[in-house]
């Protein structure tokens, strides 16, 4: 392996491990906040890229925009949806026992699915990425490498460093923290939980959708991608640590590593290599490698 | 589960079985097949009824237990002729006994959300060891050349044989957990479940108890799987794989954790959402999206039945008698 090879396939592992940070840091979120198992998170992910796909044609004809209003429209139908499914289907779900949380967004899985199929229909479709980031930046003497890509890893490090900002630094930040260590204590404070948690999961929801329509380009889209980022996230959470965004960040970095040398170095052992690790991990530290706090 | 069963819930499921057992005397070879399938997903089901109802340990990995338990039905038989029954099917329960234990001894170290995701990891394992690895065929699966037999009497080739066998094994299967649930063995999986701290200071060492119940429901599972590759005749990695431990999980959790009755009911009402959903003449063209109304079913029961399948007659009961249920009320 070259040098610009070793680069490219590092720069390659960072944007994958970057990508599945946007997701896993929502399902960490809803998990460690709220409580909730949400299996239905990779549905978003999914949703987010036939979003890309389906809704970019409406907003040529309509507002006359490219990639970055397509991005936009979407991430407000993503936060209105997240806001919604809250109000609707997770409410009265907080009581409940952990594995009712798990039948109901198994259920809901099913449903975003069928209506997904319903609605786009269930060929694979390839995105373009706009036109301004097309291009390729030389690398070495013969590679080189897309632009697009960087500009994900970009995005993704943007949301991360404002994600930490808004939990360390602001008020909403501040509540959020607090309602996930005492949810009662909080809501005898004036603080309205409810109001609360549904902010939580509109925001958890419009970042999954957001990974789903950046990474579009790169991905392609198709019917099952949702349930494949899922398991991997829920990995991501569980080695990082619950409710950590610290851990999700570095553990995300971990499967993005793992798994794009493992598919160069031992490619048919590649799939199993992320769940080796994961139970190497726990069985080191059962709790993952940060615990929330 | 209760020390004594209540006369209530013993009729029901001896009407339950009396009813299987009539059941191909009024259907035709589809019914015959159709419901041998969901007896063997019932089998599955109840040993995974033993790990989360009855000890509290959530295990997403079930899957793995039942395609070892299948895949060495289809590797063990012999390239020529039958194997005996008397052989295979034990070796294929051991095989899926023994990764259990295996799995168990590791992933018992941890707890909650990690041990839901570790055995997801072991049975992630196997699946790519099935999928990836010349050993098992690969992507395509394998098919079993004969179907095993114990004399000429017991040839599971015949579906009202396999039937009949299916049915035993599965009244043998809750029978066994409902004793086994019963005998001083149950009442510590009960503690456990209740509250492990308080089973250990009270002086119970509760890791083998665990280990234990993990590794008869890895042999359950594998029985399990064993029926299924009869029955199909075929196996595939995709009987491995998460989305079997997590329909399994889906029938337990519909049916009503907490009860071996749940697990029965909870693979039948799935498998009978499924072939509703799927049925043309009911749905016409929406039936190849049978899975909205799958999910759509499951969502309302989630809504509507906090307690399963299983608590609907209690639920009624109270709404009758005015009582109020703390649960559901709201939402109706």
């Amino acid at each position: 392996m070259t040098l610009a090879t070793f680069l490219i396939q590092c720069l390659n592992a960072v944007q994958y491990g970057l990508l599945l940070f946007l997701v896993a840091s929502g399902l960490t979120l809803i998990f460690g906040i709220m409580g909730v198992i949400n299996l239905a998170h990779g549905s978003f992910y999914m949703i987010g890229a036939y979003m890309a796909y389906a809704l970019a044609p409406w907003v040529a004809s309509t507002l006359g925009g490219g990639f970055f209003a397509t991005l936009a429209v979407g991430l407000v139908l993503a936060v209105l949806l997240g806001y919604v499914l809250e109000w609707a289907f997770f409410s009265f779900l907080y009581e409940r026992e952990h594995l009712q949380q798990v039948l109901m967004t198994y259920g809901l899985i099913l449903v975003f699915e069928e209506l997904r199929s319903l609605i786009v229909g269930d060929d694979v479709h390839g995105v373009a990425p706009p036109e301004m980031l097309s291009g390729t930046l030389p690398l070495g003497e013969l590679m080189t490498y897309p632009v697009y890509r960087l500009f994900i890893s970009g995005v993704c490090l943007a949301l991360a460093l404002g994600m930490y900002f808004v939990f360390t630094r602001t008020r909403l930040g501040m509540m959020i923290r607090a309602g996930s260590t005492n949810r009662e204590m909080v809501q005898s404070l004036g603080i309205d939980i409810k109001f609360l948690y549904r902010v939580v999961f509109a925001a958890g929801v419009a970042i999954a959708v957001l990974a789903g329509m950046v990474a579009a380009p790169v991905s392609s889209v198709y019917p099952g991608m949702g349930s494949t980022v899922l398991i991997i996230c829920f990995v991501i959470v569980v080695i990082g640590g619950i409710g950590s965004i610290r851990g999700a960040l570095v553990a995300s970095l971990l499967i993005g590593l793992v798994d794009t040398f493992g598919k160069v170095f031992v490619p048919q052992a590649a799939g199993v290599l992320v769940y080796v690790l994961m139970a190497l991990i726990l069985l080191w530290k059962p709790d993952g490698l940060f615990r929330a706090g | 589960m209760n020390s004594a069963m209540p006369r209530g819930k013993l009729i029901f499921v001896m009407l339950a079985f009396a009813a299987l057992a009539l059941w191909p005397l009024v259907t035709g070879k589809f019914g015959v097949d159709l419901v041998t399938k969901i007896m063997v997903f019932a089998i599955l089901a109840l040993s995974l009824e033993l790990l989360v109802g009855s000890t509290g340990l959530v295990c997403f990995g079930q899957a793995a237990f039942f395609g070892i338990g299948a895949y060495a039905t289809v590797l063990l038989s012999p390239q020529d002729g039958p194997a005996s029954l008397a052989w295979l099917l034990p070796a294929c329960v051991l095989a899926a006994a023994a990764y259990a234990l295996a799995v168990g001894a590791l992933s018992l170290r941890t707890r909650g959300v990690y041990f839901i995701m570790v055995t997801l990891a072991f049975s992630q394992m196997a699946y790519y060891v099935v999928h990836d690895t010349p050993l098992g065929g690969g992507t395509d699966g394998i098919y079993l050349n004969a179907k095993p037999a114990l004399g000429t009497l017991l040839a599971l080739d015949k579906p009202l044989v396999l039937y009949g066998f299916t049915l035993a094994c599965l009244a043998a299967t809750f029978g066994f957990l409902a004793l086994l649930l019963r005998s001083r063995f149950g009442h510590a999986l009960a503690g456990i479940k209740a509250n492990e701290q308080r089973m250990r200071a009270t002086g119970f060492s509760t890791y083998p108890y665990k280990l234990a119940a993990f590794t008869i429901s890895g042999g359950i599972a594998g029985l399990a799987g064993f029926l299924f590759a009869v029955k199909d005749g075929f196996v595939n990695p995709e009987l491995l794989s998460w989305h079997q431990s997590g329909a399994v999980l889906i029938m337990i959790i519909l049916g009503g954790l907490g009860h071996l009755r749940g697990a029965l009911i909870g693979a039948f009402a799935f498998a009978l959402l499924q072939e509703l959903f799927q049925s043309e003449a009911i749905f016409g063209a929406l039936a190849k999206h049978w899975l909205l109304g799958l999910g759509l079913a499951i969502i309302a029961s989630v809504a509507l039945l906090p307690r399963g399948l299983v608590g609907f007659s209690g639920q009624l009961r109270e709404r009758l008698a005015g009582a109020h249920s703390d649960v559901g009320t709201a939402d109706e």
